[in-house]
């Protein structure tokens, strides 16, 4: 595939380095991108992917090292030097203005000057001729984060770019979607553009690049052709050594165990204009077993934690109901004297407070519940027995940290995931529930994390895990419950579950009306 | 007859300080900058119109003045909140501060001395026309710049790309900076844009509307026309409205003092605010439109990664 026409690449990068106080991000990358290949990044979360990305799209300046565009040495200093040169990004997070409209969005990134009517006109004839139909009116915070995507790709596109860099692309799509989006990409390489292509998903680096380059701490550690390799040499060359798999052994008799969180009718009106409102949401979960909600991002997973949670309490209060007790109208701190224990998305403000340390998180979360262990007389808070309790949490979940007891800022997202789970499962309570309990964490701790919680449920609690990352939930759920514009399906035992099944109520569908929703989607 | 134009007028006089420096914080805040130094820059505005206007003998070079000081002294803001990041907030309350009181300085040597105003718009037979002649005709030269500025601002803002590209930043300063927009130096233009307004509506109290220096004569309207950027959801049209209304019942309330109404004298003082707030608040009803015209990364600093 890497059909040269000058004998030069598109794009070569040679040593380059970038440096972030005491932290290496980038340590002497090589990559040659060819004219009209599709090339894989792979790396773990903190293995410098984005550093280096950056870097190519101007957003960062290296501390040293080489970028040649067509053979010649260029100094990348903006965006808008990449773009000129032919360089275009579709992001994974912050770049789209939510309250602008979709062609208001398209028209910020092209400087020609062009009217924004015919911005309008153009996006549509273009979106339509690559299968990613777009509404040019439409305000983006109303949109879905698919629909999102499409808005970036087109955006990239209107600017004629030679390469194409796309971080984390399939993140937030349904199987469906991605598929659609691997035909786009295929196609963009038939007309001889080069795509870098970001993500930690192996299967579908495998089908769709053509080489890969994988990186280890900030440093390349090789390049291959991953359609000659397996998920797990791949997985291996990226976190060094093998990874654990997660054993999950099969429940029996759970239909008669007793329900340990019940969700009955759970409804919420929309907090803003731009979220989601929860239509009518049942479930049960029982004493020893994991139950996964799956769903796009932005489906309603959020509003529903807060509301499982009591960030946000409910009118009814027998909608969410804790060990046969009615919690809807309980604070978090209520709900977890009830004995469950929630670990929410955003680590930073909503798990950890980010400028207090560990033993002092520990605190926070548990003061009422644990009050006599941490909590003496008068109010005085037992500063020994919090620190011995949060070293047994950091000596339980192996959290890697640069001080005995540091600010909870001061670790590493996956680390302080880390911490946060364990926390909670310290606790042994008999209902947790986790919203993206992996999210950002290296394959490794990942492992650790999802065993923990089937065991937690294996020891007779009720496991409620709410995800994007459909590899994960198959791996550790006993039944499957899918979250759609505010709806949560039925959850589907996971004997029964596939991607394709799980994927179609994802995007919105009805078990059997597939092909309807995918000529729509 | 005569009454009610010369009614309109002390209105339309009224409502210009408020409708301009209104204006051009709506500019700052739609670029995402929450400049609180309004009341600040104006003061200075208004003594530095006066001063230049007093020692010239010319209130033409008077209001230039005044642009070129509520320019100047938004810049200090501008260098501060932009370039050291520091908190917006603070930074806007300590140059409401400094503006009073260095104006009050300045103007030591001002007080009690007869001040230059600027002349009123004089068209020959147009201006004689009954009642329509004075009010659009005969007015000073700063009403009919804010109407001009109210009309521009609204057209740069939705209709011109480099006002899509100002509010997207408001919108998302790091979206913005992500797609290679330089979003330091359209907020720097912002901010001093805002001050010049700001300037210029404190030109208009010293030179227009009571032409003479009084230590503290802003006497409050920077915050109300902050409220009033606020209340109107980001929308131009709608802050020439509360200014018109504010001033309308600032009017009326004077009137009806005057005339003895049995009401005591500080409820009416208050109708003006009370009543900006509800008709602002009843025409900002569609919460879905009010979120879409709030810059949403209002007040945070923007620290682009090195």
């Amino acid at each position: 595939m890497s059909a040269n026409q000058d004998g030069t690449n598109l794009l070569e990068v040679r040593g380059l380095t970038k440096i972030f106080g005491t932290l290496t991000a980038c340590d002497h990358i090589d990559l040659d991108i060819a004219r009209g290949e599709i090339h894989a990044l792979l790396g773990e979360n903190g293995a410098g992917k984005s550093t280096l990305v950056k870097m190519l799209f101007g957003s960062l300046e290296p501390n040293s090292g080489e970028i040649f565009w067509n053979g010649q040495a260029v100094r990348i200093t903006s965006p808008g030097v990449a773009k000129k040169l032919g360089i275009g990004m579709v992001f994974q997070h912050f770049s789209l203005f939510e309250a602008l409209t979709a062609a208001e969005n398209i028209a910020l990134s092209l400087d020609d000057g062009s009217p924004i009517s015919s911005i309008a006109a153009k996006a549509r004839a273009l979106s339509y001729s690559y299968g990613l139909p777009l509404d040019p009116e439409s305000m983006v915070g109303d949109l879905s984060v698919g629909e999102r995507q499409r808005i970036e790709i087109i955006r990239c596109l209107l600017q004629t770019p030679q390469l194409i860099i796309l971080d984390e692309p399939t993140s937030v799509l349904t199987p469906q979607e991605a598929d659609k989006l691997f035909e786009t990409l295929e196609r963009l390489r038939s007309e001889g553009k080069s795509i870098l292509y970001i993500s930690h998903r192996l299967e579908e680096v495998k089908r769709i690049c053509d080489r890969a380059t994988v990186l280890r701490h900030g440093k390349v550690v090789g390049h291959c052709n991953p359609r000659e390799e397996t998920a797990a040499s791949l997985a291996r060359m990226m976190v060094g050594n093998e990874v654990q798999a997660v054993v999950r052994a099969p429940v029996e008799g759970i239909e008669t165990a007793q329900p340990l969180l019940e969700i009955r009718g759970l409804t919420r009106k929309p907090a803003t204009p731009f979220s989601i409102p929860l239509r009518n949401i049942s479930l049960n979960v029982r004493a020893g077993e994991v139950i996964g909600i799956a769903g796009v991002a932005g489906n309603g997973q959020g509003e529903f934690f807060e509301s499982v949670s009591g960030e946000v309490l409910q009118q009814d209060a027998a909608s969410v109901r804790i060990r046969g007790k009615d919690a809807g109208g309980l604070t978090i701190t209520g709900r977890r004297l009830l004995g469950a224990a929630f670990v929410p998305e955003e680590r930073l403000g909503h798990g950890a407070a980010p400028r207090m340390k560990l033993s002092e998180n520990l605190l926070l979360s548990r003061h009422a519940t644990d009050g006599k262990a941490f909590v003496g007389t008068g109010g005085m808070v037992k500063s020994g027995a919090i620190y011995a309790a949060s070293q047994r949490i950091i000596a339980a979940m192996d959290v890697r940290k640069s001080a005995p007891d540091p600010e909870a800022a001061a670790l590493s997202g996956g680390n302080l995931q880390k911490f946060i789970v364990g926390r909670e499962l310290d606790r042994r309570p008999s209902v947790m529930v986790v919203n993206q309990p992996t999210w950002g964490v290296d394959a490794g701790a990942a492992a650790h994390i999802r065993q923990a919680l089937i065991e937690l449920s294996r020891s007779g609690s009720a496991v409620l895990v709410i995800s994007q990352d459909l590899d994960e939930l198959f791996e550790i759920s006993d039944a499957i419950a899918v979250m759609h514009n505010g709806e949560l399906s039925k959850a589907m035992p996971i004997a029964e579950a596939t991607f394709e099944k799980v994927g179609l109520l994802m995007g919105g569908a009805e078990p059997g009306h597939a092909e309807h929703t995918l000529e729509t989607a | 007859m005569d009454i009610t134009v010369n009614i309109l007028l002390t209105i339309a006089t009224a409502a210009t300080p408020l409708l301009i420096a209104a204006i051009g914080e709506l500019v700052v805040e739609r670029s995402g900058v929450l400049n609180l130094g309004v009341e600040g820059m104006m003061i200075m505005g208004a003594v530095g119109g006066f001063g230049a206007g007093y020692l010239t003998g010319s209130p033409w070079i008077g209001l230039l003045a005044a642009i070129a000081m509520g320019a100047l002294f938004s810049l200090l803001f501008a260098v501060m909140t932009l370039s050291l990041a520091t908190n917006q907030v603070a930074t806007g309350l300590s140059l409401t501060l400094l503006g009073l009181g260095l104006s009050g300085m300045m103007g030591t040597s001002f007080v009690g001395q007869p001040g230059e105003r600027l002349p009123n718009l004089d068209i020959p037979g147009l201006t004689s026309l009954p009642v329509i002649g004075r009010l659009l005709f005969g007015q000073d030269p700063i009403f009919y710049i804010s109407i001009a500025l109210t009309a521009a601002v609204m057209w740069f803002l939705f209709k011109t790309r480099t006002g899509l590209t100002l509010r997207s930043i408001g919108d998302s300063h790091a979206s913005a900076h992500a797609l290679g927009i330089k979003v330091i130096r359209y907020r720097y233009l912002s901010v001093i844009f805002g001050g010049a307004c700001a300037g210029l509506a404190g030109g208009h109290l010293s030179l227009v509307y009571t032409p003479q220096w009084v230590e503290n004569m802003t006497a409050g309207r920077g915050w109300i026309a902050l409220a009033l950027v606020v209340f109107a959801s980001w929308r131009p049209w709608r802050v020439l409205a509360g200014a018109y209304i504010f001033g309308a019942v600032w009017i009326g309330q004077l009137h009806a003092q005057a005339f003895g109404i049995p009401v005591p004298s500080q409820m009416l003082s208050s109708l003006p605010y009370l009543a900006t707030i509800v008709v602002l608040v009843l025409i900002s009803r569609n919460k879905r439109l009010t979120m879409m015209n709030t810059p949403a990364s209002l007040g945070q600093p923007f620290v682009p990664d090195r």
